[in-house]
């Protein structure tokens, strides 16, 4: 591995938002298969020590890829730019589209059937995702700064979809278990 | 040496004395050995044809010690000095062992490593040693069954044991003199042994309910590769609990105070187990026991004790829930269910656990044996015996890994299911003007504050140049290993000043503390500690060596240059001269000196091999097309 590649590197895949999920667990595998620990637990502390290393690189590239969200934060600091200090304005029917969607998490415990009530919200938590996804992906090809800021306001939407969706989780925990 | 393990097609390494790989399933209740022989992994008896050791220490005033049955046995008699379950004691504090309470007979000790030290008649002792015994008498077993030299042990370990836990089981394997290839965890040796078995493809849950310790873990077995994507459980729950439930049931029925003497809560105790043993036949057992001058004489029901359990068992299921969601799955999607420990034999536990998954649970392979067979194959793998074999264990972290922050918070860093080995750094800063060192503080668990985490250590980082609050950058690095251990280290980046540790400290034995054990057993034990230390050195001398000409034969010519060649073999030979004589120190200087000149060519190497991982697949792709 060069110095300190990048996560696409490790996959020699090109820096870009659209990427095949399941080709990238299929290679993921192969290079744990000779990178990983295991693979070196008759050799010496130093390629012990380097095996570690490389292994962990690759979990945390394969990680960071594998999730459309971190992905997204990853291309964006790979192009210079930190989501979380931009506090950039967000769209305020946004905002209005997240106060419903609390006040529906909110509304969940009381409702008639709560599991069906969670798994509608969480349902459409995961598809206003998608939708991200896909607008995303055409800001990041695009590339311009514009397209960047815009792609940087919807990193931050996803993230604020991916913190409900955690707390719905979580509220099924409490309730159900 | 580098990448021995990665044949290159159509081309066989070095043919080489094969060198065993011993799988221990070191249990709260039993213990376990297995070895692969003739291709098949299996447990190994003693001598009277017995696989179970019971995990029970007896220490007699002559200093002697006495493991298993005999241990057992004299438990009754002798309850201050026979100890058992001692791995709820592992990597624990004194509060821990409060909280047990009246479960544990003995008198402990405060000490100075956080660990708990159980007084005998043979002196104090941490749990530490008392698993070194059990491990010293597998380990013979296993040297007594094969004839090949070994290499080392896998040892497992409950998935959701904590750095503390781990640590302290591989302080008592090298208190045993056991070099330990990897400590895995018990779910995932399960998965291994029946993976392997039914050749499985797809997700299967383990739910694995041992003597003290429950673990449910979520895998996905794809051509070889076992990933691990969740894990769970309780480390203190278990049959032992059950054991409990029913003395307690017993007491009550006798109308007997709780105050009971160590002696007759291990009678109440065997009475229960055996109890509960029969109820896994039978619809109901007689009961007999005499304690304190009161007698009991009843009958009890499997209905009675379903209903003394099932808080516990409802537990466990609560457990599975999570697991699932944390893998992201459903009950739809877990292929196998595979049941583990001894306490899986319970009927009703068995049929909360197939109610949960839908299916009928996998139970072929012995519960009790199982863990170790999968341990001895994954030994077998790293003892670099199946070097064709595609086997892979992805495991993961069971629990976050954190730093406190301001207002007794805590920060994680590593979340838990990450796979390992991981790697993960974060930036902090300093809050007041002028402050030239700063506390750190690492702690394990899932919840925000500092008091309801688990402390495993703490450190300083002294030697910041003095700035303005909020301008130094400190970074620190959070690295898991293969073992699930926890290293850290930090680093202010203005000035490069470093502070690391290797976690260890609030609950664990100091370095000082095993070597001061390591001489006390060289002193008791017949073998002259400096001819094992020589040998020690050897062994390792012969590693590099045999490592390092099959990765010459392999890439040497292609990977280096031919002076880089030529110095390289000039070092084997100086290695395998001094190798031949009988001094250590020169035999350790060579290894270590090897050792360095390799470096260069092990990172060529394994660079190599990452470049062929990823060409490989652009091969594949053309070939698809």
């Amino acid at each position: 591995m060069q110095n300190n590649p990048n996560h696409f590197e490790i996959f020699s895949l090109p820096e870009a938002f659209p990427v095949d999920v399941e080709e990238l667990t299929r290679v993921y595998r192969e290079l744990q298969r000779e990178l990983h620990p295991d693979r070196f637990a008759g050799a010496g502390d130093h390629e012990q020590r380097l095996s570690v290393q490389y292994a962990a690189q690759v979990n945390e590239a394969y990680r960071t890829l594998r999730s459309p969200v971190r992905r997204a934060r990853y291309l964006l600091e790979l192009k210079g730019r930190s989501p979380d200090a931009e506090s950039s304005q967000l769209d305020p029917c946004f905002l209005m589209r997240q106060m419903e969607l609390r006040e529906d998490l909110g509304a969940v415990r009381d409702a008639d059937d709560p599991q069906a009530a969670l798994d509608a919200l969480r349902d459409e938590v995961r598809k206003e995702l998608r939708d991200i996804e896909r607008v995303i992906a055409g800001q990041f090809r695009d590339g311009s700064e514009e397209a960047l800021d815009k792609a940087s306001r919807l990193v931050q939407e996803m993230q604020f979809l991916v913190k409900l969706d955690e707390e719905a989780e979580r509220l099924e925990a409490e309730i159900f278990d | 040496m580098a990448l021995l393990q990665i044949a290159e097609p159509g081309q066989s390494p070095e043919p080489h004395a094969r060198r065993a790989g011993i799988g221990i399933d070191l249990g709260t209740t039993n213990s376990l050995v297995a070895v692969v022989r003739d291709g098949g992994a299996e447990t190994l008896p003693d001598t009277e044809g017995r696989h179970l050791l019971p995990s029970a220490v007896r220490y007699l005033e002559n200093g002697d010690v006495v493991v298993g049955h005999d241990a057992l046995e004299a438990a009754g008699d002798d309850p201050f000095n026979t100890l058992t379950s001692v791995k709820r004691l592992m990597g624990r504090g004194i509060q821990d062992v409060r909280r047990l309470g009246e479960q544990m007979p003995w008198e402990f000790v405060s000490h100075e490593s956080g660990m708990p030290y159980i007084r005998t008649v043979a002196g104090d002792r941490s749990p530490v040693e008392v698993s070194a015994e059990i491990l010293r008498v597998l380990a013979a077993r296993a040297a007594a069954a094969t004839s090949d030299p070994i290499a080392g042990a896998v040892i497992t370990v409950p998935a959701y044991f904590d750095d503390a836990q781990r640590q302290a089981t591989k302080d008592a394997a090298r208190l045993a003199g056991l070099k330990v290839l990897r400590l895995i965890n018990e779910p995932t040796a399960a998965a291994v042994a029946y993976g392997l078995d039914k050749a499985a493809e797809g997700v299967i849950a383990v739910y694995d309910l041992g003597g003290g310790t429950f673990d449910i873990s979520i895998l996905r077995l794809s051509k070889g590769v076992f990933e691990v994507l969740a894990t769970g459980g309780d480390t203190a729950l278990g049959g032992d609990d059950f054991d409990h439930a029913i003395a307690e049931w017993m007491i009550a029925e006798m109308g007997c105070d709780d105050d009971l003497s160590p002696a007759n809560q291990r009678r109440l105790l065997r009475a229960a187990r055996e109890a509960k043993t029969g109820l896994t036949d039978a619809d109901s057992v007689p009961l007999r026991v005499e304690v304190a001058g009161k007698a009991l004489d009843t009958e009890l029901s499997r209905e009675t004790f379903e209903s003394l359990v099932s808080k516990m068992v409802e537990q466990t299921v609560r457990a599975c829930r999570r697991a699932l969601r944390d893998a992201g799955l459903t009950v739809g999607e877990v292929g196998e269910v595979v049941m583990v420990g001894g306490s899986t034999r319970v009927p009703c536990v068995r049929q909360a656990a197939g109610n949960f998954f839908g299916r009928e649970p996998l139970v072929d392979i012995d519960p009790d044996r199982v863990v170790a067979i999968g341990a001895a194959v994954q030994a077998d793998v790293l003892a670099g015996n199946r070097r064709d074999d595609e086997l892979l264990l992805l495991d993961v972290i069971p629990l976050s890994l954190g730093i406190e922050t301001m207002g007794g918070l805590v920060e994680k860093i590593i979340p838990r299911n990450s796979t390992i080995p991981a790697t993960r750094a974060q930036e902090f800063t300093t809050y007041q003007d002028g402050q030239t060192a700063m506390a750190i503080h690492v702690l394990q668990g899932e919840r925000e504050l500092v008091s309801e985490c688990r402390s495993l250590a703490r450190f300083e980082l002294r030697g910041i140049p003095p700035m303005t609050a909020g301008a130094a950058k400190i970074r620190v690095t959070f690295q898991v290993d293969a073992d699930g251990l926890l290293g850290v280290s930090a680093r202010e980046l203005s000035s490069g000043v470093e502070s690391s540790i290797q976690v260890k400290p609030s609950y664990g034995l100091t370095e000082e503390a095993i070597l001061t054990m390591l001489r006390d057993s060289f002193e008791h034990a017949e073998e002259d500690a400096e001819l094992r230390a020589l040998r020690e050195q050897q062994v390792e001398a012969d590693r590099l060596a045999q490592t390092l000409q099959a990765a010459l034969e392999a890439d040497g010519e292609r990977l280096l240059d031919s002076d880089e060649l030529e110095a390289l073999r000039a070092g084997l030979a100086r290695l395998q001269e001094v190798r031949a004589g009988s001094d250590r120190d020169a035999i350790r200087r060579e290894v270590e000196q090897l050792g360095r000149a390799t470096e260069g060519f092990a990172q060529r190497r394994m660079d190599d091999s990452i470049r062929r991982a990823l060409s490989g697949h652009r091969v594949d792709e053309f070939a698809e097309r």
